[in-house]
């Protein structure tokens, strides 16, 4: 399959061919390399990244690469957990005896590998499928984060602050994949009311935000050996994703769905049979069509605009006005009055 | 009651669309499955973190819009005529901060729109405190028996 490599983006392999000049490359300055090569800074856009499926195999190295590269940022709970209530239903969910768990995100896991066998046009297919956080365009989980524990950034990267989280769980509710994860007996929750409201902190995939703010790979697009993944401005990463999936004569998903996303899939299979093959479940995101969550936010800032500039004109086409006589009339000289 | 010096409709659209909204507004948080509410017939609703959102933003536009109503009546007559109580005037500073913080969240939610972590954190902490500070000030004053925001000159 023919590769085409916008400049900005940027593979593992591509950036590894900026450090193999062999013992030139050592006498050059490695800010000069870096210059060249770095991952594009967030002013070039939002950063999205392409999985070309065709190329995965399933070899689990970006699982490992992903969990040694976030291990500093893994939650250490502390034990045993404040009884919560109502019990049956304030469960604390505990994943820091299980760590090792690969086969679905947990805290401690941001990152696994599905597999779907599928037949296609007459061809068996097996193709594995590396899935972590979308990054939405316009998260949700984000967007309706009560306490601002969540936040997208100027590059794109929808992350988590767990100084902040209490670990509620609606970010996990509102995202369409369901994606982060909760361990409990850490966070913010435990310093306020840890009986009466919050569970934990929420974990996903924040992009190896530490390694791409110094203009290095996250660690899954570092390690991986097939070169599945490319990342680069998302405008460019739109057209490689269009131009391989013509090439392939394959399939697209995360462009539209949830309104768009910054981790965009391309499949040599439908995604409608990838989803139906893929194990899914808790922690086991689905490849479903998927709808913008957040559509309606431009009607209803719409809305909040308008209604003050209404009731302003309201008020000097004389609606408060002609009230206000009517109760002057018949209550005037009185006063004080009952609100909240 | 006291006599009102002004429309009573505008104090039950106020008292409404605050009420509405503090609810509303609570339900953002993850309560209501967690405590049943969502169990209580006719009020499944709760549970639906889009709905509750919705609604949060559509009682925020009449409150707006009385909002709207009252600035303008409060410069063309009704300042000549009325006095802010000391609780009248607190209350006014603090819708006023929660309107400006609401005013930023709903932008930041806005497609396209991506603004500072630390900025978002700080509308989020700011809105939440001042809804807490408010609904205290509220309290206060109807313990008080002063909870009218204006009084005749």
């Amino acid at each position: 399959m023919k590769k085409r490599k916008p400049e900005t983006t940027v593979s593992r392999r591509g950036f590894l061919k900026a450090f193999s000049m062999g013992g030139a490359g050592m006498l050059i300055p490695s800010a000069a390399i870096a210059a060249q090569e770095r991952v594009p800074a967030p002013s070039d856009g939002e950063l999205a990244t392409l999985h070309d499926l065709s190329k995965c195999i399933g070899c689990g190295e970006c699982v490992s690469a992903c969990r040694e590269s976030n291990a500093v940022k893994y939650p250490e709970p502390k034990k045993p957990f404040p009884e919560m209530l109502p019990s049956r239903r304030a469960k604390p969910e505990d994943w820091s005896e299980k760590r090792d768990v690969e086969d679905r995100l947990t805290p401690y896991n941001w990152l696994m590998l599905q597999t779907a066998e599928v037949t296609y046009r007459g061809e068996d297919h097996e193709i594995f499928i590396p899935r972590r956080c979308m990054h939405c365009q316009n998260p949700p989980c984000a967007n309706t984060c009560p306490f601002g524990a969540a936040s997208k950034q100027k590059n794109g990267i929808t992350r988590f602050y767990d100084t902040f989280c209490m670990g509620g769980g609606k970010c996990r509710t509102v995202c369409p994949w369901h994606i982060p994860q909760r361990q409990s007996g850490v966070g913010l929750y435990l310093n306020l009311m840890p009986r009466l409201a919050g569970n934990g902190v929420m974990y996903k995939c924040d992009r190896c935000y530490q390694r791409l703010d110094k203009g290095e790979l996250p660690a899954c697009i570092s390690i991986c050996p097939e070169d599945v993944q490319t990342i680069g401005p998302r405008y460019e990463i739109v057209a490689q994703a269009k131009s391989l999936a013509r090439e392939m004569n394959g399939f697209i998903y995360g462009l539209e769905e949830n309104g768009g996303t910054n981790t965009i899939y391309v499949s040599p299979v439908p995604f409608e049979l990838l989803n139906k093959a893929v194990d899914k479940g808790k922690g086991k995101p689905h490849f479903k069509r998927v709808g913008d969550a957040m559509a309606d936010e431009g009607n209803l800032a719409a809305a909040a605009l308008v209604a003050p500039i209404a009731g302003i004109a309201a008020g000097f086409l004389g609606l408060g006005a002609k009230l206000f006589k009517t109760d002057d009339k018949s209550q005037s000289g009185k006063e004080d009055s009952h609100e909240s | 009651m006291k006599a009102r010096p002004y429309s009573a409709w505008i104090s039950r659209v106020y008292i409404f669309a605050m009420a509405a909204l503090a609810f509303t507004g609570m339900m953002q948080m993850p309560l209501a499955k967690r405590y049943y509410l969502t169990e209580v017939p006719g009020m499944a609703w709760t549970g639906d973190f889009f709905i509750v959102h919705k609604l949060h933003y559509i009682f925020a536009a009449l409150l707006l819009f009385v909002i709207g109503v009252v600035v303008a009546n409060w410069f063309l007559e009704w300042r000549d005529k009325l006095t802010l109580t000391p609780l009248g005037m607190a209350r006014v500073g603090i819708v006023a901060g929660l309107v400006i913080s609401g005013g930023l969240r709903v932008y930041r939610g806005l497609p396209d729109v991506t603004l500072d972590p630390i900025f978002v954190l700080t509308v989020e902490w700011v809105h939440l405190v001042l809804f807490m500070i408010m609904g205290g000030v509220a309290l206060a004053a109807l313990i008080k028996r002063c909870s009218a925001f204006a009084q005749a000159r």
